[in-house]
């Protein structure tokens, strides 16, 4: 499959200039550690178990049973409802994230199956303007919750994200709403949703959809949280108390079921949804 | 009356009236004619002045010290308000302002954020910026409104929710995640109006609405004009770009479907002429009320979740 080189290969090369792609520094740790490696280890780094943040056919393909997986409105694609500009036009922005990913937007949705269980997905790309929600992430996830709420099936949310995406403005604000409202009906219906939250699952997605999962699964040392620590930092004037935000400190504090290593992740899920299914 | 800074065409006017107010003391009558003369003059510079302004400035005007909150339109628009406190978790937010009142005789809901005016008023109310325990307390009241077929009207006044250390240990997100769901499917009508500064999502958790309405110089916004200019322009202090980009303002929100109605505001602003704003937005609530009462709660949930539904623009080919 095309994609799946191009995601595995697209992250380094700019500027390392010992072979290319051969070696990778752990963002965490700072460990350079053999690529190869890296990639047999899921993309955890094997010195500080870092997890690091994934392409969303990465993820769909280290998770997805082989061959099941079918993308929902690869079509959907975003518009410039403002006529956005800061020190770069959003439209321009838009194009090379576009070229960069090879993406449309920032969410991958579809369905295909966990263990052989059958389960509709939207899977969050980070590298895609920082996994920002605006209309197309707001309708796809919107969609998803819809078609299960029709074909009576569950959902499994992947989330790395700023927040909403600034450049659409307060139609942004509104996908809050949107996927709310969706994950409301389908909680009503009495199906399942297990929210998986990944690095980093901030502002205003995990204010809506992401917070609402009948079950919430964090990946080790993921950031979590509203506000982001800078933003509370500078707002309490005060230095953050150690793991602030991380997965294990919110776990700590009641807000998410559990943390899940990656190596762990596909058997998990297959069983919340054998409970749940 | 303080000033904004591209008010000074109007200052020497406002201040001769306040110095003919205090100078005929009893004997109204003997200047009555001259501050009449005045007072239309100076609505009439206003109105100009106000008719031009940028979103930026607009945002000076929605964050007015001196604009009505939303205890005052409580007060001078609702009869009886009886507050209710407390999340029944963790404390009472007095950030989120809840209670049962009466509109036009009859028994409703009443939230919203509150921020102070004092000093001291303004540490009380965190200035208008919830802890989750105030969202959480202003869920519980619209629960209590669904069980007792209270219509909910909610006001909206805040810079955003709470960025803070207990507000994210306590959960912050959860919070306004929980608003968000439970408002889409709350069976009794709901009406919001932003007042002041609509901020992000601790503004929209009380703004899942039936009807939407803005304050004509109140703001709207994803996130605030310095937090964007602070991501995107790197350098906080670039406000007024971003808030023009964002476009903030109630007319742009109005066209892209957000808000339903823009309320207009006297001359110069709610701030300074208060009783005139309260009478234009009981008008639009009793008008806006009027339609939504008798409609089915069924087809009310329905209308609701599609009008949020049908939000955001994208292309498809």
């Amino acid at each position: 499959m095309g994609w799946f080189k191009n995601s595995f290969f697209s992250v380094e090369g700019k500027s390392v200039k010992v072979p290319q792609g051969l070696w990778v520094k752990c963002e965490h740790c700072a460990e350079i550690i053999y690529k190869k490696e890296l990639e047999r280890d899921l993309e955890v780094c094997p010195k500080c178990s870092y997890h690091f943040r994934l392409p969303a056919f990465e993820r769909i393909n280290m998770l997805f049973d082989k061959d099941t997986f079918e993308e929902f409105d690869p079509l959907v694609g975003p518009t410039d409802p403002l006529g956005f500009k800061d020190i770069k036009k959003y439209k321009d922005k838009i194009k090379s994230y576009q070229k960069k990913t090879g993406q449309k937007d920032a969410l991958i949705s579809g369905l295909g199956c966990i263990n052989g269980r059958k389960v509709m997905t939207a899977v969050f790309d980070f590298a895609f303007m920082g996994g920002s929600m605006g209309a197309v992430v707001g309708e796809k996830i919107t969609r998803v919750f819809e078609r299960a709420l029709d074909k009576r099936c569950g959902v499994i949310t992947f989330t790395a994200s700023g927040g909403a995406r600034m450049q659409e403005g307060i139609l942004s604000l509104m996908q809050m709403a949107k996927t709310a409202a969706a994950a409301g009906r389908l909680k009503e219906a009495g199906l399942p949703f297990i929210s998986v939250l990944t690095d980093p699952t901030t502002g205003g997605v995990t204010a809506s959809f992401a917070m609402l999962g009948d079950i919430i699964v964090a990946e080790p040392g993921a950031l979590i949280g509203f506000a982001g620590p800078r933003v509370i930092a500078q707002t309490i004037k005060q230095t953050l108390p150690e793991g602030f935000q991380r997965a294990e400190y919110i776990l700590e504090h009641g807000m998410i079921d559990m943390i899940v290593e990656r190596k762990n992740m596909k058997e998990s899920l297959g069983r919340l949804l054998e409970y749940l299914g | 009356m303080q000033r904004l800074d591209f008010e000074s065409a109007v200052e020497k006017i406002e201040d001769k009236i306040e110095r003919l107010k205090i100078a005929s003391g009893q004997d109204k009558a003997s200047t009555e004619e001259e501050i009449q003369k005045l007072e239309q003059k100076a609505a009439k510079i206003l109105s100009n002045i106000y008719s031009k302004l940028t979103p930026w400035q607009i945002t000076q005007v929605a964050r007015h010290p001196q604009r009505p909150y939303t205890m005052d339109y409580i007060q001078n628009i609702f009869t009886e308000f009886m507050e209710l406190h407390g999340d029944r978790c963790f404390s009472d937010d007095p950030a989120m302002l809840c209670g049962l009142a009466k509109f036009n005789g009859d028994p409703v809901v009443v939230m919203g954020q509150q921020k102070g005016r004092t000093i001291k008023e303004k540490v009380r109310y965190n200035f208008g910026m919830p802890h989750p325990e105030g969202f959480r307390k202003s869920l519980r009241i619209m629960e209590l409104a669904e069980r007792f077929s209270l219509p909910v009207f909610t006001f909206i006044d805040t810079p955003g929710a709470y960025p803070g250390v207990g507000a994210e240990e306590r959960g912050q997100s959860e919070a306004i995640a929980a608003n968000l769901m439970k408002m889409s499917g709350l069976r009794t009508p709901i009406i919001s109006t932003v007042i002041g500064e609509g901020g992000s999502g601790g503004a929209l958790a009380i703004g899942v609405a039936d009807r939407v309405l803005m304050l004509e110089f109140a703001t709207y916004s994803v996130i605030s004009p310095e937090g964007c200019a602070a991501i995107l322009w790197k350098d906080g202090t670039k406000g007024s770009l971003a808030a023009n980009a964002l476009k903030i303002d109630a007319a742009s929100l109005l066209k892209s479907g957000v808000v339903d109605a823009v309320v207009p505001e006297p001359a110069g602003g709610a701030h300074r002429n208060p009783g005139d704003t309260f009478n234009n937005l009981k008008a639009c609530l009793t008008e806006v009320f009027s339609e939504i009462k008798h409609t089915t709660v069924d087809k009310l949930v329905k209308n609701r979740y599609n009008k949020f539904r049908s939000l955001g623009l994208f292309t498809e080919e």
